[in-house]
């Protein structure tokens, strides 16, 4: 499931204070003009990641969003130890470097006017993975949702399940999509927006069950890795496997939105819900 | 997630064999090789062995029907079920047919349309686990795998039957829970139960899958060490050595302990059993909430 640990973030360069190298289309863009630009190719429309702060600024009307469970941690609780220490280190090293303490972050605000729930990943925090404390975030924002009655919105971006959870981690995958199934029965509007990567048991959960899917353009969503699916049909796949765009000629997202346009998109789906 | 478990002579030593503890004194490791262990009872054994009146039931309506997961009516001493169940095979050609019990989106596609059906029959469903993982092909992806998976496994959050979930041999991530969220998890004392399998996990976090004993250690994939983590309801005994060298004992006790448990399920109304259901799930996992210090 946790295939795509080693999928790019942002490839840190020594310039990387004045430049950004985007991953699609190689160029070279001035870090001012990246982030301006939402973190989106100006050359190819390359969706980058996003940190959930900036997601965050992007969607909510202003000082909108109050951010909840922030008090739920990950916890050591394999005592996983792998080539590079144990698990416990690891997440600690992250929260210091990201400044978040999982790889999602929770809370409700308002979309142009509309009072949502929203969990929102970020890659930056362990590759975005799904851990136990993830799971029960997510869940808990499914359950702000639900108690409140408001649309649930959450954002992907992730690898997938956190190996150095074992099956706890796959656990989460029933975890939440049970506070889905809850949203489903009291027919509460669910959006899954999934931006690069979303991957594994996140796509094989929460991620895949919204009752709109919007991808951002060119995010890679699958559930097996591209590499593990070469090795076993012994063939090298098409470009646009796995890609956003892939995915809405299959049939498994609604549509493909920009970045700059999600705000408005989501809060003109949610015009027409009429309960 | 295809496995190589025939490298063994290859692996390293890479200190595991210190860690016997638990699992009758055998590594975590050696409980991996017994799962996939190819005389190891699989879903036609048990099929054969406990079950009567099976009335197999074919496709997922959309597509295709999945030879990787079977199911239909059964009885199992007269109780009246849905059985569900991966399904590999027994020797090579028949592994080739069944895909080595790796499903499609078709297979869970299926699958859920027959636990619907139990809910509409109102008889109780009994999913048997033994796979590798879902496949990872290309026109799996193509017709949705992870959405086949998360279907499932939201909706059997709304099944309004009992639903107990065996896990016999390999409990291969996503591809398992497709099948696998029951109100009671049973699991063979020798089966597995991972979040990715441990060559796929030690190729990832030690790069170099001959490291695979000691992710599996570090997994947890037990049945001993899924009980600890509340991941898991029972653990059903085989021999020591592996179900394979006591087939009808095995199997005894399988049925007796699926029997058990419809019987425990039974006497619940649809409220309790959705309400106990629900909060089974939503307690999966072990997280620090650091308000409560
Ligand atoms: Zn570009």
């Amino acid at each position: 499931m946790a295939w795509f640990k080693k999928v790019d973030t942002e490839k840190k360069t020594p310039r990387k204070t004045l430049w950004v190298k985007c991953k699609k289309c190689q160029s070279h863009i001035f870090a001012k003009e990246w982030a301006e630009n939402l973190n989106v190719c100006p050359n190819c429309n390359f969706h980058g990641n996003i940190s959930s702060a900036d997601r965050i600024k992007l969607l909510f009307d202003k000082n909108s969003f109050s951010e909840l469970y922030s008090n739920i941690e990950p916890v050591d609780s394999l005592k996983f130890v792998d080539l590079k220490g144990p698990y416990k280190d690891k997440f600690e090293a992250n929260k210091k470097k990201s400044g978040i303490s999982e790889a999602v972050i929770t809370g409700h605000g308002k979309i142009n006017g509309i009072h949502v729930s929203a969990a929102l990943m970020d890659f930056r925090y362990l590759g975005g993975s799904l851990g136990s404390a993830t799971g029960e975030k997510i869940l808990r924002a499914a359950n702000y949702a639900y108690e409140n009655n408001i649309p649930y919105i959450v954002f992907s971006e992730s690898g997938g399940a956190r190996m150095q959870e074992g099956v706890l981690s796959l656990m989460q995958m029933a975890k939440t999509c049970n506070g889905i199934a809850r949203l489903n029965k009291k027919n509460i509007p669910y959006i899954s927006v999934l931006a690069n990567p979303t991957t594994g048991g996140v796509t094989a959960s929460y991620a895949m069950m919204g009752d709109i899917n919007i991808a951002e353009p060119f995010s890679v969503i699958g559930f097996a890795g591209r590499r593990v699916i070469e090795q076993t049909i012994g063939e090298k796949l098409p470009d646009d496997f796995q890609t956003a765009e892939y995915l809405l000629k299959h049939g498994f997202v609604d549509s493909i939105v920009n970045r700059k346009d999600l705000k408005d998109y989501i809060s003109n789906v949610l015009s027409f819900y009429n309960r | 997630m295809s496995h190589k478990s025939e490298n063994i002579s290859k692996v390293k030593n890479t200190g595991e064999a210190k860690t016997k503890k638990a699992n009758n004194g055998l590594t975590a490791w050696e409980i991996v090789k017994i799962s996939r262990h190819s005389g190891r009872p699989v879903f036609q054994d048990y099929l054969k062995l406990i079950f009567e009146n099976f009335i197999p039931l074919h496709g997922d309506r959309y597509f295709a029907d999945d030879p990787a997961i079977v199911g239909g009516f059964a009885e199992l001493e007269g109780n009246k079920i849905m059985l569900v169940g991966h399904y590999k095979g027994k020797n090579t050609e028949e592994n080739i047919e069944r895909n080595f019990g790796m499903a499609k989106p078709e297979g869970y596609r299926k699958a859920l349309r027959l636990m619907r059906l139990a809910e509409r029959f109102n008889i109780p469903i009994v999913t048997i686990i033994d796979t590798p993982g879902a496949f990872p092909g290309m026109e799996a992806e193509e017709r949705g795998q992870a959405e086949s998976i998360a279907k499932n496994i939201t909706e059997m959050a709304k099944i309004e039957v009992p639903i107990i979930s065996v896990v016999i041999g390999e409990g291969g991530s996503g591809g398992a829970l497709g099948i696998g969220v029951g109100d009671k998890i049973l699991m063979l004392s020798r089966a597995i139960y991972s979040v990715i399998s441990p060559e796929g996990c030690a190729s990832i976090l030690w790069r170099d899958a001959s490291y695979a004993p000691d992710a599996a250690k570090a997994l947890n994939l037990t049945a001993d060490a899924l009980l600890k983590l509340d991941v898991i309801d029972e653990i059903i005994e085989e021999p020591a050595e592996g179900a394979h060298t006591g087939v009808h004992k095995t199997a005894e006790n399988v049925k007796n302990s699926i029997i058990k448990n419809l019987n425990l399920l039974g006497n619940l109304d649809v409220e309790e059993l959705l309400k106990n259901r629900s909060s089974k799930y939503s307690n999966m996992g072990k997280y620090n909430d650091i308000n409560k210090g």
